[in-house]
C-alpha cells in the first residue's frame, strides 16, 4: 500500500466530485457529497481498480452535527491494497442510493446500517432488518436508543414479564 | 404463551422463486436449532426434489449488542467484549481492536510484545482451523478425526491458559502491548507444540485428503468463482481456495509480520475441498511463522511506556505518589484518545477481519465496528449452494467456517 497513490487517487476525485480528501489517522478519508456518491463508487471500481467494498458502516452525531449521519464505507482493492475510506453526510429519513450494484458484497453490510440506523437504501435488493427481529421498533446504535437491559425471566416474575412486552415481542 | 411472529407472504416473496409461490418447489427450514448449522444459523431452503434453487440464511440470532454496548465502556473496557466474538479467535479479535487503539493513540509496541502477538496469533489460527477440521469432518460423518483435533487444540488452550489465565477468553493483547510477560515455560511449551504438531498433521492428511468418501462429497461441491469471491467480499481461506493470493498479512503487515518468511497457500477449483487444502497448508505456514518468531524471541519490555495511555508500573507506585495518583486514575477514568478515527485490519483464521473506532476525545469510544470475516463469507452462502444436493449443502456451509458469534456480534 502506498499512501502517496491512495492520497493522489482520493484528491483527484474530490476535485472531480466537489469532496475533500483527507488524513485520519492511518486511513485517507474521502468525503464526498451524497448525490455524487454513485458516480465516485463507480470511478473507483472501473477506473482505479477497486474491488470489494470492505465495510460500510455508519457513525451517528446526534444533538452533535447536522446533518446527523455519516456513513463511511472503507474499499480495498486486493491488487494494489489500497484502501480508501469514503464518508458521505445524510440527514435523518434521506435515502441514499444503494451501491451493490456496484459492489454486491456491499449487500449485508447496506441491510446491517438499515437495521442499526435505520438509513434506507434505494435500489437495494433485499432490505430487511438482518440482525434485529423482524418486528422490533427503533433503530438500536442510533445515539437516542437507551442501552436498556431486559429482566431475567424466572418462574416467579414470568407472567410479569410476558404482560410488559417493553419493547419487541420477546 | 410466546405468540409466533406473522410474517406475510408478500415479505418473502421476493427472496423465493416463483415455483415456490405455486407449490411446485418445497419450503424447508434448516435451523436454527440444527447441528450442521454451527450455532443458530436458520437456512430457508427452497428445493427442488434433492435439489437446492435458493438458499436465504437468516442470521442474527445470536445478536448480543456488543457494538452498542461498548460505547458505553471505557477503552479498556470495550476490549473484553472483543474476546466474545469470535470465540474461536479471541487473541485475533483482541489484536484488531489494540491495533486500532493504538492507531487511534499512536502507542508505539515493543518488539518482543509484538513478537509474542504473531506466536499467539499463529497459534490461535491453528487452533481455530483444528476445530473448523474436526466439525467439518463430523458434519459429513467422520467422527473420529473431531476428537484427534480437540487433543490438539487442548495443547494450544493450555499455551493461552499458561500465559493469560484463561483458556478462551484471554484479553491477553492490550493496547500498548501485552498484559504482561508470557511466564517461564512458554517457550518450551510452544517449541514442543511445533515439534509434536507436524507428526499429527500428517495423520490428519492421511486419514481425509485421499480418502474417497470425503473427495467424493466434497470435489466440485460448493464451486466459487475468483469472479464471485471478490464481488462477494469474500476473504480468508475460502477467498485463497479460489484463487486470489491475497493475505492481510502480507498485503497490509501489521505486527512485523513483514520480515517473517512464509507463503501464501492457494487453490485454484474453489470448491470445498480446495478450502480443506488451504486451511492445512496454513497450519503449516502458521508453524513456520511461529518457528521463527520464537528463534528470534526479542528481550525487552513488553508494554509501552507512554504514559498518557498507559498506567504506571507496578514497582513505582509504592514509592511514587505521582504514580499512585496516574494509577488511581488511569484505571477509574481510563485515556482519552484524540478525536478521529482508525481503521485496523488483521488476516484471522476466517479473514479479514477489522476493527473500525471512532473517538470523540473521550475515554469511551464514540462508535466501534467490527468487520467481521464469517459475515461477508455468509453472504456468499447462496452463490455456492445453488444447484447443489441438500446433502451437499451441510458440507458447502461448514467449508465457509462460520462462527455465528461473528455474524451476529
Amino acid at each position: 500500500m502506498s499512501d502517496e497513490r491512495i492520497s493522489a487517487i482520493a484528491a483527484a476525485l474530490a476535485e472531480r466530485f466537489g469532496g475533500e480528501a483527507t488524513q485520519d489517522n492511518n486511513q485517507t478519508v474521502l468525503r464526498l457529497p451524497l448525490e455524487h456518491l454513485l458516480e465516485a463508487v463507480t470511478a473507483l471500481r472501473d477506473e482505479f481498480g477497486f474491488q470489494v467494498a470492505e465495510d460500510v458502516t455508519a457513525v451517528d452525531y446526534w444533538q452533535r452535527r447536522e446533518p446527523r449521519f455519516d456513513l463511511v464505507y472503507h474499499f480495498f482493492s486486493y491488487e494494489n491494497a489500497d484502501l480508501l475510506a469514503v464518508r458521505v453526510a445524510v440527514a435523518e429519513g434521506e435515502a441514499v442510493p444503494s451501491i451493490t450494484g456496484i459492489f454486491p458484497g456491499a449487500n449485508w453490510y447496506e441491510r446491517e446500517v438499515y437495521d442499526m440506523f435505520g438509513i434506507p437504501f434505494t435500489g437495494h435488493p433485499d432490505l430487511r432488518r438482518i440482525l434485529m427481529p423482524y418486528d422490533w421498533e427503533g433503530h438500536p446504535l442510533r445515539k437516542d436508543y437507551p442501552l436498556g437491559y431486559e429482566e431475567v425471566q424466572f418462574t416467579f416474575n414470568f407472567d410479569e414479564i410476558q404482560g410488559k412486552k417493553v419493547r419487541g415481542r420477546r | 404463551m410466546l405468540e409466533p411472529i406473522e410474517v406475510s407472504a408478500e415479505e418473502l416473496q421476493h427472496l423465493v422463486s416463483e415455483r415456490a409461490l405455486k407449490g411446485e418447489t418445497v419450503l424447508l427450514n434448516m435451523g436454527p436449532q440444527h447441528p450442521s448449522t454451527h450455532g443458530v444459523l436458520r437456512l430457508l431452503v427452497e428445493l427442488d426434489g434433492e435439489r437446492v434453487v435458493n438458499v436465504v440464511p437468516d442470521i442474527g440470532f445470536l445478536h448480543t449488542g456488543i457494538e452498542k454496548n461498548m460505547e458505553a465502556k471505557r477503552y479498556w473496557q470495550a476490549e473484553v467484549m472483543t474476546d466474545r466474538m469470535d470465540y474461536l479467535n479471541p487473541i485475533g479479535n483482541n489484536l484488531a481492536y489494540c491495533l486500532a487503539v493504538e492507531a487511534l493513540t499512536d502507542l508505539q509496541v515493543p518488539p518482543r510484545a509484538q513478537a509474542i502477538r504473531v506466536i499467539l496469533a499463529e497459534l490461535q489460527r491453528i487452533s481455530s482451523h483444528l476445530v473448523w477440521l474436526g466439525t467439518h469432518l463430523l458434519d459429513l460423518g467422520a467422527t473420529s478425526l473431531f476428537l484427534y483435533t480437540f487433543r490438539e487444540r487442548e495443547f494450544i488452550l493450555d499455551i493461552f491458559e499458561m500465559v493469560s489465565g484463561a483458556r478462551m477468553m484471554t484479553t491477553y493483547i492490550r493496547p500498548g502491548g501485552l498484559w504482561r510477560d508470557v511466564p517461564a515455560g512458554f517457550e518450551e511449551a510452544v517449541h514442543e507444540f511445533i515439534k509434536l504438531f507436524p507428526r499429527r498433521l500428517k495423520q490428519y492428511e492421511a486419514l481425509v485428503t485421499k480418502n474417497p468418501i470425503y473427495r467424493d462429497r466434497t470435489r466440485h461441491i460448493g464451486v466459487l468463482s475468483k469472479e464471485d469471491a471478490m464481488r462477494w467480499g469474500v476473504t480468508g481461506p475460502m477467498l485463497r481456495a479460489s484463487g486470489v493470493a491475497y493475505d492481510t498479512r502480507k498485503a497490509r503487515p501489521y505486527c512485523g509480520y513483514e520480515q517473517y518468511d512464509f507463503e501464501i497457500p492457494t487453490q485454484e477449483s474453489g470448491d470445498v475441498y480446495a478450502r480443506y487444502l488451504v486451511r492445512v497448508a496454513e497450519m503449516r505456514q502458521s508453524l513456520r511463522i511461529i518457528a521463527q518468531a520464537l528463534d528470534n524471541l526479542p528481550a525487552g519490555p513488553v508494554r509501552s511506556d507512554d504514559r498518557r495511555y498507559m498506567p504506571p508500573p507496578r514497582e513505582e507506585i509504592g514509592v511514587s505518589m505521582e504514580s499512585l495518583i496516574h494509577h488511581f486514575k488511569f484505571w477509574t477514568e481510563g485515556f482519552s484518545p484524540p478525536k478521529g478515527s482508525a481503521y485496523a485490519a488483521v488476516e484471522s483464521p476466517r479473514g479479514t477481519l477489522a476493527v473500525f473506532i471512532e473517538s470523540d476525545g473521550t475515554p469511551r469510544p464514540y462508535r466501534v465496528h467490527v468487520r467481521t470475516p464469517s459475515f461477508a463469507n455468509l453472504q456468499a452462502l447462496p452463490v455456492m449452494a445453488k444447484g447443489a444436493m441438500v446433502a451437499d449443502l451441510v458440507a458447502i456451509v461448514g467449508s465457509v467456517d462460520i462462527v455465528l458469534g461473528d455474524v451476529d456480534r
